[in-house]
């Protein structure tokens, strides 16, 4: 690891002032991500900025009919909160299946959708549900937050704060891990909203998360798993790696998405 | 340079250190306390596992400087020196949990955290689910199990 300068701002004001003054700065929360891509040298950044300990960045609290979920809540305090339980049980179960235990008592909802990993989980979540990724200076819808391949709207002064996610009618999230890495090969999140269906999905896009509009259009009509059949994944833009080929990942697409569909109608 | 203070094993440590030090590194080559493992270096296999302010967290993917203000408990902390083992740690011996060792104080400090969250009657597969992120390349695992179920119906009783 190279040398950097470690700060610890109390407020995300006081954040934001040693981004915008320390160029090339990083922001840390629970490292998960950071710490091992600065172990391989593959990212130096000469200053942190630590945000774990800024009070209420992490509070998960129901504003009107959102769930709103701060910046540095742990996949561990989103899987175990008793609010996005009753709210978006999906979500928290999402969160408990993230990584395993100690690394849930670490990952924070922000680190993982401002690295935007094309096999994370958290992704599919806000893309599916239609969240609002709220910054210090502005709200990013999901579809123009996520911007490919480890790339985000963020700006190089800019730090999530909070996702707002409005509530699905019914949601459900499911996952085909990679044997060895455990990470997700496909997974697919699932929402029946008000007004429309959304299929997000993560781990197979070679842009990142991605939603299934094939898929939507048909569940629009009826929310069942029985109006997929025949509908199918095309391998184009997919990933083709060792783990698995385009086809491969496409057919799961089309599975997975099935499953979630039943596991979302069975709640 | 950064000056740190943190409670580690209940006792105060306060050090000046390079802040890019793990706090494995930190564990293991400042205090000396070397129950603490490194066997990946990646967050995956769990030898590292130490409690921050209670809960299992892989120490070689966490600055020491962000445990800066926090307590940490290790291996050794769990019983003195010379007083009777932990009872997870007991249940690891009589049970056979362990054969090279290697893995064994993360596994502990692991299935120390799973009792204080999911309580002292145990299934298998939920102990097998929460040991996710601990690698153990010797025993299979189902000796491990069988300490972990142990260990957790003993806690109950020495609590």
């Amino acid at each position: 690891m190279y040398e950097f300068k470690y700060h610890r701002p109390a407020t995300v004001r006081q954040a934001a002032n040693l981004l915008v003054k320390n160029e090339d700065a990083k922001v840390i929360a629970g490292g998960h991500t950071l710490v091992p891509v600065m172990k391989q040298r593959l990212a130096s950044p000469p200053h942190l900025i630590d945000l774990s300990h800024i009070e209420g960045l992490n509070a998960i609290e129901m504003k009107g009919r959102s769930l709103v979920i701060g910046a540095t809540a742990t996949h561990a305090d989103v899987a175990n909160s008793a609010t996005v339980r009753e709210a978006i049980p999906a979500l928290a179960e999402l969160a408990g299946g993230i990584g395993d235990p100690a690394v849930r008592h670490k990952g924070t909802i922000g680190g993982s959708l401002a690295n935007n990993d094309p096999t994370a989980d958290y992704p599919a979540a806000v893309l599916a549900l239609g969240a609002t990724i709220v910054t210090n200076k502005r709200r990013l819808k999901a579809e123009e937050f996520f911007q490919g391949l480890f790339s985000t709207a963020l700006e190089s002064d800019e730090i999530i704060t909070k996702v707002m996610f409005p509530l699905p009618k019914k949601a459900a999230y499911v996952k085909f891990r990679n044997q060895a890495s455990r990470y997700a090969l496909v997974g697919v999140f699932v929402a029946k909203r008000p007004s429309d269906v959304r299929v997000a999905v993560t781990g197979a896009g070679s842009e990142g998360v991605f939603r299934a509009t094939a898929f939507e259009e048909a569940l629009k009509k009826r929310f069942s798993h029985k109006v997929l059949d025949g509908i199918t994944a095309s391998p184009e833009g997919l990933n083709s790696d060792l783990h698995g080929s385009a086809e491969y990942r496409a057919h799961l697409i089309g599975v997975l998405t099935r499953r979630a569909v039943e596991a979302a109608t069975a709640k | 340079m950064a000056k740190i203070s943190l409670i580690v094993n209940g006792n105060a440590v306060n050090a000046n250190i390079d802040p890019r030090t793990l706090l494995v590194q930190f564990l293991r080559e400042n205090l000396r306390l070397t129950g603490t493992h490194v066997g990946c270096d990646t967050s995956q296999c769990g030898a590292c596992v130490v409690h921050l302010d209670g809960k299992a967290v892989k120490s070689c993917t966490t600055l020491a400087v962000m445990a800066d203000g926090h307590e940490v408990r290790t291996i050794e902390g769990l019983a003195a020196d010379g007083a009777p083992l932990h009872p997870m740690q007991e249940a690891f011996r009589e049970h056979h949990g362990l054969q090279c060792g290697f893995c064994t104080p993360g596994m502990i400090m692991t299935a120390v955290d799973l009792v204080n969250r999911k309580g002292h009657d145990l299934s298998d597969e939920v102990i097998r689910e929460e040991l996710e992120g601990n690698l153990c390349r010797c025993t299979g695992y189902q000796n491990i199990v069988t300490s972990i179920a142990a260990g957790a119906k003993a806690m109950a009783k020495s609590a």
